[in-house]
């Protein structure tokens, strides 16, 4: 089973009910609750995973869930790299999985700059 | 009247704040989340609130009355969604043993400048900020420590904490049937979050062993009867697993997960007082999620570029006063020592105390103090129990990935320790690109100085480069430096 949200009328902390948000994923729209952050939509869309890595291909989705890991990025309104577990989501957004080469040296923050093709604007 | 800056706004950050408040300082308090309480009080956002969201927490009451206070006093700053970047090293002359020849006045002394970011995680247009306060409170906190085993990158294996950050904070559950697994207290209350969101715990698996357990929280008990409230909450948590008969085993880990595109089973074995798997005692577990936590790793990169020194377990060194090796830079909560909420709170208060200008000798200060002392005794015990023993290295195998970003295996790791005579660690991380990847070695670091120390011609590394220093504390976009210049 993947990952699923608690339904509120069995949730112990009975919480309110929450508006919607849309947001598309590779051109899909999905639907999440008001608040939640794009790894959250993730999984509860039945993702586990939406990342390939560079070297091996291998499938990636959260892992740290805090902000630490780099795992879960994705591109967010065209801009990429950013941690799908830390951005909330917003509605309209537009997310695209991310599967390309990393950098060649990300650990260093000018090339990583470079790379990142002055995504300022995005 | 002095400004303070407190950076992080979980326990020990939101008891800093106060304490400054109390002391008549300016506040400002930061954190890179878009609300405070840290990982302790993570909570729903606010379009989303609940009733009965303290069903999930301990000390909630207090929490969000702390909170609504800092919100409501006109001179503390509240700064949500701000991620402290860098920090520019202050001049020699802050520093604590400089020669007396260089210590300058205060009017003399050059800023700790403390560069923000503010806006949407990893956003584009973020809004720029750079403050010089008088005194900072650095209370980063800490992230789970996952010790590799093969399989761990598989999708669904997830660390503890990012069980209990989904549970807490968007009420989701990772998994049906799942296995949490590491060592420590913190096992328990992630446990009991899962069964809270519907989850089926299929078991809890300690690594070190009952008797390594007795003979670290055992001894002298009635100085443990005095962390009263952390022993009410652990009481609890215990309750709470019997009740949902949860297995809780100890002196065993999971020494591989399965699956081809996500997990599917664990391997479980027993390990010895070393944590060394013991053959013949593996078995297979199924599992849709796997939650797995040895440890905390501090998050030292802020301090460390203030020029903060470190003790010999690597976290950062204070005094009574909770102050660093350099002037005006205090420190408190999990970066100081890994020892829970209530050491957090009350180094967080002596902390802010201090850095609005008193000292740890002030009568109001009794109570913190005393806690403090009491729960550092209780971190000891914690961490004579439950601390990473070496032998987990025996669970390893040559294509276990260590580095996940630059997915460097294990065997990689070794052979190039082994081939060189130069057992320096930036070498090792320039040829075999370990911890050079986009979490600029966060989750491996640790790991991979163990692994090259063990395997290099020296049995340790010649050179200190740690992991933890990293020059930008986050990766950032071109454009959010090329604004600075204009
Ligand atoms: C994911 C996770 C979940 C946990 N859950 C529990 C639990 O349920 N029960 C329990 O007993 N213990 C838990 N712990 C242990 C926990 O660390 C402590 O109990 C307590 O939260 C420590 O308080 P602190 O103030 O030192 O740090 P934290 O609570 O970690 O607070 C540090 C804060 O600093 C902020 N920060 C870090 N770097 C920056 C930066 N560069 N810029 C801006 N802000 C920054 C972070 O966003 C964070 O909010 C958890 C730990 C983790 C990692
Ligand atoms: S899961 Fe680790 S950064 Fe998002």
């Amino acid at each position: 089973m993947p990952p699923r949200s608690v339904p509120p009328a069995d949730d112990p902390i009975r919480p309110d009910p929450s508006s919607a948000v849309h947001v598309t994923v590779d051109g899909v729209s999905r639907t999440g609750r008001a608040g939640q952050t794009i790894a959250g939509i993730l999984l509860t869309s039945g993702e586990l995973s939406w990342r390939r890595t560079s070297q091996k291909n291998a499938p990636r989705g959260v892992f740290c869930g805090i902000g630490v890991c780099f795992d879960c990025v994705v591109t967010v309104n065209g801009q990429r790299d950013v941690r799908a577990c830390q951005r909330r989501a917003a509605d309209g957004d537009v997310v695209d999985t991310q599967h390309d080469a990393l950098p060649a040296h990300p650990a260093d923050p000018t090339s990583r700059l470079s790379a990142d093709g002055g995504g300022g604007d995005g | 009247m002095a400004d303070v800056l407190v950076i992080g706004a979980g326990p020990a950050g939101l008891a800093a704040a106060r304490a400054a408040r109390t002391q008549g300082a300016l506040v400002t308090l930061l954190d890179a989340a878009d609300d405070v309480g840290g990982q302790y009080w993570r909570h729903l956002p606010d379009n989303r609130s609940s009733e009965r969201e303290r069903v999930l927490h301990h000390g909630w009451a207090a929490f969000t009355e702390l909170r609504r206070a800092l919100d409501r006093d006109d001179h503390c700053r509240v700064l949500r969604s701000a991620q402290v970047w860098a920090i520019e090293e202050t001049d020699a002359a802050r520093r604590k043993e400089a020669p007396p020849a260089q210590q300058a006045s205060e009017g003399e002394l050059r800023r700790t400048t403390v560069h923000i970011l503010v806006g949407p995680a990893d956003g584009a247009a973020r809004e720029r900020l750079t403050l010089k306060p008088d005194a900072i409170v650095v209370a980063t906190g800490a992230h789970d420590r996952t010790l590799p085993f093969p399989g761990w990158e598989l999708p669904g294996v997830f660390t503890a904490g990012a069980a209990q950050a989904l549970a807490k904070g968007e009420r989701v559950a990772v998994g049906e049937r799942v296995v949490v697994a590491g060592a420590g207290p913190f096992l328990l209350p992630v446990a009991a979050s899962l069964v809270q969101t519907g989850s089926a715990v299929v078991g809890v698996y300690e690594a070190s062993r009952s008797r390594t357990l007795a003979s670290g929280w055992l001894p002298r008990p009635w100085l443990l009867a005095r962390a009263g409230k952390k022993g009410v909450e652990l009481a609890g948590y215990v309750v709470r697993q019997v009740r949902h008969r949860i297995p809780y085993r100890t002196g065993t880990a999971v020494v591989r997960a399965h699956g081809t595109d996500r997990v599917t089973a664990v391997t479980i074995a027993s390990v010895d007082e070393q944590w060394r798997p013991v053959r013949g005692t593996e078995r297979r577990v199924a599992a849709d999620a796997v939650c797995v936590s040895h440890a905390f790793t501090p998050r030292l990169e802020l301090a460390l570029a203030a020029g903060c020194e470190l003790d010999d377990a690597g976290f950062v060194a204070v005094d009574a006063d909770q102050r660093t090796s350099v002037r005006d830079v205090y420190a408190a909560g999990e970066i100081t020592g890994i020892g829970g909420v209530e050491l957090a709170l009350a180094e967080g208060t002596i902390a802010g105390h201090c850095a609005a200008g008193g000292s740890a000798t002030d009568d109001v200060l009794r109570r913190p103090l005393r806690a403090r002392s009491i729960y550092q005794e209780f971190a000891q015990r914690m961490h004579a129990a439950h601390s990473v023993r070496p032998g987990w290295t025996g669970w390893l195998t040559d294509d276990t990935v260590v580095c996940r970003c630059e997915e460097v295996n294990c065997g990689a790791l070794r052979a190039a320790a082994a081939a060189t005579e130069s057992s320096s660690l930036r070498s090792l991380k320039l040829s075999t690109r370990a911890g050079l990847g986009i979490c600029q070695g966060r989750i491996c670091g640790r790991t991979v100085e163990k692994l090259l120390a063990d395997a290099g011609p020296h049995g340790r590394l010649r050179d200190d480069a740690r992991f933890d220093r990293r020059p930008i504390a986050f990766p950032l976009r071109l454009g959010e430096l090329a604004t600075d210049d204009q």
